[in-house]
């Protein structure tokens, strides 16, 4: 099982002054699975999933991906890893158009682009990929929009394919679905479907029938810890699991 | 666009400054050049070289604050000590105009890396105020220091002979060279906007965050344009020396960084060329209101609340939105 573990934590503790948000929690991410993290609000989610991108400085516990030990890592330095992260908000640079979105993305395969003395028609070359992830994402013919323009879904749409451009090993998608209307949710969940296929994803996700469809393990999170891990079958019929959901939407 | 693009580039060849650039681009940069080359005769030309030395300051700062989205409240520390720093160079050490500018400009830029790092740890409002605080300590620096003549500051600057040869004591044979250095400043600031850079640059400002995410160490990319915004703010700040042969605390003062962070949302902070109008107006008012006083201050504050009431963007920044061009 250690062997195909690609991203894990042992023991991370998040503590804000007193009050402790992820306590001592473990996780393991199989290589290649879709893995979802959910939990009732208030149980330390959104945390965990910013001590795993290194947005967020664990207070004690160790990370390792891919067997290199991240916990001291700049963000930065994560995402050249090809660990890469979603928002909850949909991150899309608003005033740039579509195309210009993902080709910030594409140019990373060029190293640091402390260039400002060149002119950005360099980047040309990268249009034609740039205009192929679009069409992977369904935004063909939207290639000159400013992303501000676009609609929600399709916002998503593009985060999505901006981050696919990175061609990353392992995705963290922070609720990929939220604020989304039905239609939008099943494209989203066609789309990270197929993304999944060579990758690893580790999902925060409200919407239980998508984590039940996508998902091939679940660790379910209340009060910072962890509660239970399994299948959606084995979890779903957890009384923990059960006792915890209903009790906080009593509470 | 894209087409229309790559035929001004090619038609300049691969090599030009204007690679890339669009139809209306070139066409408002040569407008600039044929304005600026009839203005000396219509109008003081000093009063046009001083209207060019506020432009390339204006724009230095909208460098920062348009593209980078960092507003620099402090940007008179590289204006001023350049300025100092080329009357001293000039007038004490007798070095050549085009060195005196290169000492003050150098000089602006090792501001900008030490200030720069420092400020760049902070955002928003407390970015503004660190760099104020700079700021401040090189107005207190002027005014302490025995080689910036205090209160009077570095007067009667010799304009010297450009490389030995071109004596510049005339307003009209300065001028000249003056346009072509604010010129040449313009271009090279409208290139580190349409850079790879500048499109990593554009990336910050609009999502910190999603730009971290795909990789990218971002606080090397605002040290980086900080460092070239104070660059050419003391590009700026030298080349006025020599105009009006005088360094003064003006320069280093607190409402110099004031003025210029107003010229810069005057004529669309963000845009490409409204700085340039924002100087333009500012500087304009100063001088043919200078008969009403202090009246000037209230006049410039009452033209600054229209403009922040009624056009956000800029003059330049409506301009472009009704046209739906980038200018």
């Amino acid at each position: 099982m250690a062997e195909d573990a690609i991203l894990s934590a042992k023991g991370i503790t998040k503590e804000f002054k007193g009050f402790v948000a992820v306590d001592n929690v473990d996780l393991t991410v199989r290589r290649g699975t879709i893995h979802a993290l959910i939990g009732p609000n208030g149980a330390g989610k959104t945390t965990c999933f910013n001590l795993l991108t290194k947005f967020l400085q664990p207070t004690r516990g160790e990370i390792t991906y891919k067997g290199q030990d991240i916990t001291r890592m700049a963000p930065a330095d994560i995402a050249r890893l090809g660990l890469v992260r979603s928002f909850q908000i949909s991150a899309v640079f608003p005033n740039l158009t579509a195309l210009e979105n993902i080709r910030v993305a594409l140019q990373r395969e060029r190293g640091d682009s402390f260039d400002f003395w060149r002119s950005q028609t360099v980047l040309n070359s990268l249009n034609e990929r740039a205009e192929e992830l679009l069409g992977q994402v369904g935004l063909s013919g939207f290639a000159d929009v400013h992303a501000a323009e676009l609609p929600y879904g399709r916002k998503r749409a593009l985060e999505i394919a901006t981050t696919l451009a990175l061609d990353p090993e392992m995705l963290l998608l922070d609720e990929p679905m939220a604020g989304m209307g039905q239609e939008d949710v099943e494209r989203t969940s066609a789309l990270i479907k197929g993304v999944s296929a060579n990758r690893t994803i580790l999902m925060v996700e409200h919407n239980l029938s998508v984590v039940s469809s996508l998902s091939d393990t679940i660790t379910v999170l209340a009060r910072g810890r962890v509660l239970a891990e399994g299948d959606y079958q084995a979890v779903s019929k957890d009384p923990r699991v059960i006792e915890a959901y209903i009790g906080a939407a009593h509470g | 666009m894209a087409s229309e693009t790559t035929t001004a580039g090619l038609a300049y060849g691969k090599r030009s400054l204007v690679r890339g650039m669009p139809g209306h681009h070139i066409a408002i940069f040569i407008g600039f050049l044929v304005v600026a080359a009839v203005a000396p005769f219509l109008l003081y030309p000093v009063f046009v070289m001083k209207v060019l030395c506020f432009a390339l300051f204006a724009c230095a700062l909208n460098l920062l604050l348009g593209f980078g989205g960092l507003l620099s409240f402090g940007h008179a520390a590289y204006f001023g000590s350049a300025s100092y720093i080329t009357a001293h160079a000039a007038k004490v050490w007798g070095l050549t105009p085009e060195l005196a500018i290169l000492s003050g400009t150098a000089v602006a830029a090792f501001l900008g890396v030490v200030f720069g790092s420092l400020a760049i740890r902070r955002q928003g409002i407390y970015f503004a105020m660190v760099t104020l605080a700079f700021g401040q300590m090189i107005y207190f620096f002027a005014l302490q220091a025995e080689f910036t003549g205090g209160e009077d500051g570095i007067q009667a600057v010799p304009r010297g002979h450009l490389l030995g040869l071109l004596d510049l004591r005339a307003d009209f044979t300065l001028y000249w060279v003056v346009l072509a250095i604010v010129f040449f400043g313009l271009l090279i600031i409208y290139r580190v906007i349409h850079s790879p850079f500048g499109q990593v640059l554009k990336a910050i400002r609009e999502n910190e965050p999603r730009a971290v995410s795909l990789g990218y160490r971002t606080s090397q990319y605002k040290l980086a344009v900080f460092v070239l915004s104070a660059t050419m703010a003391g590009l700026a700040g030298s080349t006025k020396a020599l105009v009006f042969q005088l360094a003064s605390l003006t320069d280093v003062h607190w409402t110099m960084s004031g003025e210029v962070v107003l010229m810069t949302l005057l004529g669309g902070m963000g845009t490409i060329f409204g700085p340039i109008v924002g100087a333009t107006v500012i500087v304009a008012m100063q001088n043919y209101l200078a008969s009403f006083g202090a009246w000037v201050t209230i006049i410039q504050g009452v033209i600054f609340v229209i403009a922040v009431l009624l056009f956000r963007e800029g003059i330049i920044g409506v301009l472009a939105r009704r046209l739906r061009k980038p200018l």
